[in-house]
């Protein structure tokens, strides 16, 4: 199957770019940001847009993360609600791939049935699904495979030789390389390691890769830019939100623009770099 | 939901790490290669008669194992029923069951080359037992332990520092146990490659919840052997309180096939099974966190909901992953007792043996009592005393008035 995904990295990839992948959290602080920010994101820059399900223990995020899913549950955000945001901004964008990414536990009680076919109908192409490792692979990927919908995996530096092809058995879409051992959000990448890195995932798939954790800044962006198809961006944006804030944790006039001018920053590092990845 | 009864109830998990549909290994794609290099390792930790020499000398020379069983015998007259013995696992080094585990991880770690040990806690009877241990081997030690907690069970935070382990107090979320377990499973996240994660409890990914068991069995076995010297026959129920179920399954799982034994297990009912309380079983349902699947305490979204219980050791929102398998199997009898009734079940001790159990045993008490007068005088029943109540008395003397 051809998803929008695999449509948007093809493209990219003749435009001799790599993709600016950028995540905001569902509901963070309200559905109605969330919303004007899907809509925005595009026309900034965004190539694919992740759409965090918030969760009460986000164990492989950091503190930036962890604070806008509680900002998200604070006034009262579910799955359902998130699933009706991705049918939302899916009415009045066709392109823009939109992958949906969380925990299992609020998927688990939701069913997995009736959210794969609930996230199709609201036009998610894929699902990154942080606690589900393919030792795990029967409870979401096969089934998220088998309604059309792709399981974007994540490898990490820990991920050896021996254990990528079990890592990329069942990934779609394109493989998420977090270049750092820690959580979201913490310490700036060796770029010289993650083009190493690149390279050597590119040996055993023909996937995209997209490399995320530590980005912050164009400069940043550039740098992976230069080595791989795809630049995430999550906590900058998340924390730019926040700090547009008032001192209720309310949305501002200028809530949407705060994380507009950055990803329009970011934006312009990823298309600044010659793109010549492994 | 009821399962299958399997042929044995001691053969679990299976090679996936699964009880039934309980457990498994629901974590970042950055562990797996560490707990999968875990299991190698345990599993030849396992077959090395080395490592249990080591562990066994360590269990008696350092921890003072075999814990006694022991007649309880003002409190069997008090209630009039059952014939009441006690584990005394408060006996042990560090005040409870905990250091049984926390020797057969350390080894592990040993084995394995790691230098940096990171742990969470509770009550502090964890982190206490892992300082303990990385003290005695000289290894960096790191306890995350929830804001509240720290405040709530100074004496233990102490204890750690004295035995100069490194306590983070963690300000996420309530700021108790669940959240110290998040950040340190963060922690190990950010430095996979020195640090080992000695898991308090029987949960976990896999192998974790089997490997922890496997530590604890030395309860049940003792208590076998021991009742069998004291009575010439094997007991006909046994009871221990539940929070992550350590010490408990550590005590049923030899006993788990003995059909004819009774087995209870304890939640913390805190304020009321309808108010706030942290019995797992009682009023969860199952769900995935922490790397396993199990009974968790959530809302209808699957969002998890903070426990509470007067014991800081029995708030933790889920339960060990064999525990939800035994429940489903009918195999094992799960109640729960009040803040209150753990209290009251506290002072009954203290006052009938002079042995002042931790909250968390004192929740086991509290059915003890209710359930000892209505069997008959031969019937033997065995209570895990998990922990001594050092730890408690400031939180008991504020709910009892000062004293």
């Amino acid at each position: 199957m051809t998803t929008r995904i695999d449509s948007r990295f093809a493209e990219l990839a003749r435009e001799g770019r790599a993709a600016l992948v950028t995540f905001i959290m569902g509901g963070d602080p309200d559905l109605e940001t969330t919303l004007a920010l899907l809509k925005a994101l595009p026309a900034a820059g965004a190539d694919v847009i992740e759409l965090g399900m918030p969760f009460t223990d986000p164990m492989a995020d950091g503190p930036a993360i962890q604070a806008a899913g509680l900002r998200a549950l604070a006034t009262h955000t579910t799955l359902a609600k998130v699933l009706k945001l991705a049918a939302e901004f899916r009415k009045a964008d066709t392109a823009t791939p939109l992958i949906l990414m969380g925990y299992y536990n609020p998927i688990y009680v939701y069913g997995v049935p009736r959210f794969l076919t609930d996230a199709k109908a609201a036009g998610v192409d894929g699902v990154i699904v942080v606690d589900l490792p393919p030792e795990e692979d029967s409870e979401l990927c096969l089934p998220a495979q088998e309604a059309g919908l792709a399981f974007i995996r994540l490898a990490t530096p820990t991920t050896d030789d021996a254990r990528l092809p079990t890592v990329l058995a069942h990934t779609a879409g394109f493989v998420y390389y977090v270049s750092i051992t820690g959580i979201t959000g913490a310490a700036t990448p060796d770029y010289s390691k993650v083009a190493a890195a690149v390279a050597r995932l590119k040996r055993h798939t023909a996937l995209p890769v997209a490399v995320g954790f530590g980005v912050k800044n164009a400069e940043n962006a550039a740098a992976i830019a230069k080595v791989a198809d795809g630049v995430v961006v999550g906590s900058a944006l998340v924390d730019a939100l926040r700090k547009s804030l008032d001192a209720n944790g309310h949305a501002t006039a200028g809530s949407v623009a705060a994380v507009t001018d950055l990803v329009r920053e970011i934006a312009a590092g990823v298309r600044s770099a010659a793109h010549q990845p492994a | 939901m009821k399962l299958e009864n399997p042929n044995s109830f001691r053969t679990g998990p299976d090679e996936r790490g699964h009880f039934g549909i309980f457990g498994g290994r629901f974590v970042a794609e950055t562990l797996m290669p560490l707990i999968l290099d875990l299991e190698r390792h345990y599993e030849a930790a396992k077959k090395d008669p080395a490592f249990h020499a080591e562990l066994n000398n360590l269990l008696t020379h350092y921890v003072g194992r075999p814990s006694p069983l022991y007649f309880a015998e003002r409190l069997t007259e008090y209630l009039g029923g059952a014939k009441i013995y006690f584990k005394r696992e408060e006996l042990n080094h560090t005040g409870a069951h905990k250091i049984n585990n926390v020797l057969g991880q350390i080894l592990l770690a040993r084995r394995m080359g790691k230098t940096r040990i990171i742990a969470e806690t509770g009550a502090g009877q964890h982190g206490v037992a892992t300082a303990t241990a990385c003290a005695r081997f000289g290894l960096e030690c790191i306890v995350y332990m929830g804001a509240v907690d720290v405040e709530r069970q100074k004496p233990n935070v102490f204890r750690m520092n004295m035995l100069g382990a490194k306590v983070v107090p963690v300000q996420s979320g309530a700021r108790t146990l669940k959240d110290a377990m998040n950040e340190a499973l963060r922690d190990w996240v950010t430095n996979v490659e020195d640090t080992f994660y000695c898991i308090g409890t029987a949960a976990g990914p896999h192998p974790y919840p089997a490997m922890v068991r496997d530590f604890q069995c030395i309860i049940g076995e003792e208590t076998r052997k021991q009742m069998l010297a004291a009575e010439g026959r094997l007991p006909d129920s046994l009871f221990a309180c539940i929070g992550g179920g350590s010490n408990a399954i550590g005590l049923f799982h030899p006993f788990l096939d003995d059909r004819q034994i009774e087995i209870y297990g304890v939640e913390a009912a805190g304020y009321g099974l309808d108010k706030a309380h942290a019995a797992s079983l009682a009023g969860g349902r199952p769900g995935v966190l922490h790397g396993n699947r199990t009974y968790l305490l959530m809302d209808a979204d699957g969002q998890i909901e903070e426990g509470h219980s007067i014991s800081a050791g029995l708030d933790y929102p889920g339960i060990g992953p064999e525990h939800s398998w035994l429940k489903e199997t009918g195999r094992v009898t799960y109640l729960s007792a009040t803040d209150d009734e753990a209290l009251a079940a506290f002072q009954l001790c203290a006052r009938q043996e002079g042995i002042i159990p931790a909250l968390e045993p004192a929740h086991a008490l509290a059915r003890v009592i209710e359930i000892a007068p209505t069997k008959p005088r031969e019937h033997l029943l065995v209570v895990n005393i998990s922990g001594r109540g050092d730890k408690d008395i400031f939180t008991v003397a504020e709910h009892l008035g000062g004293m």
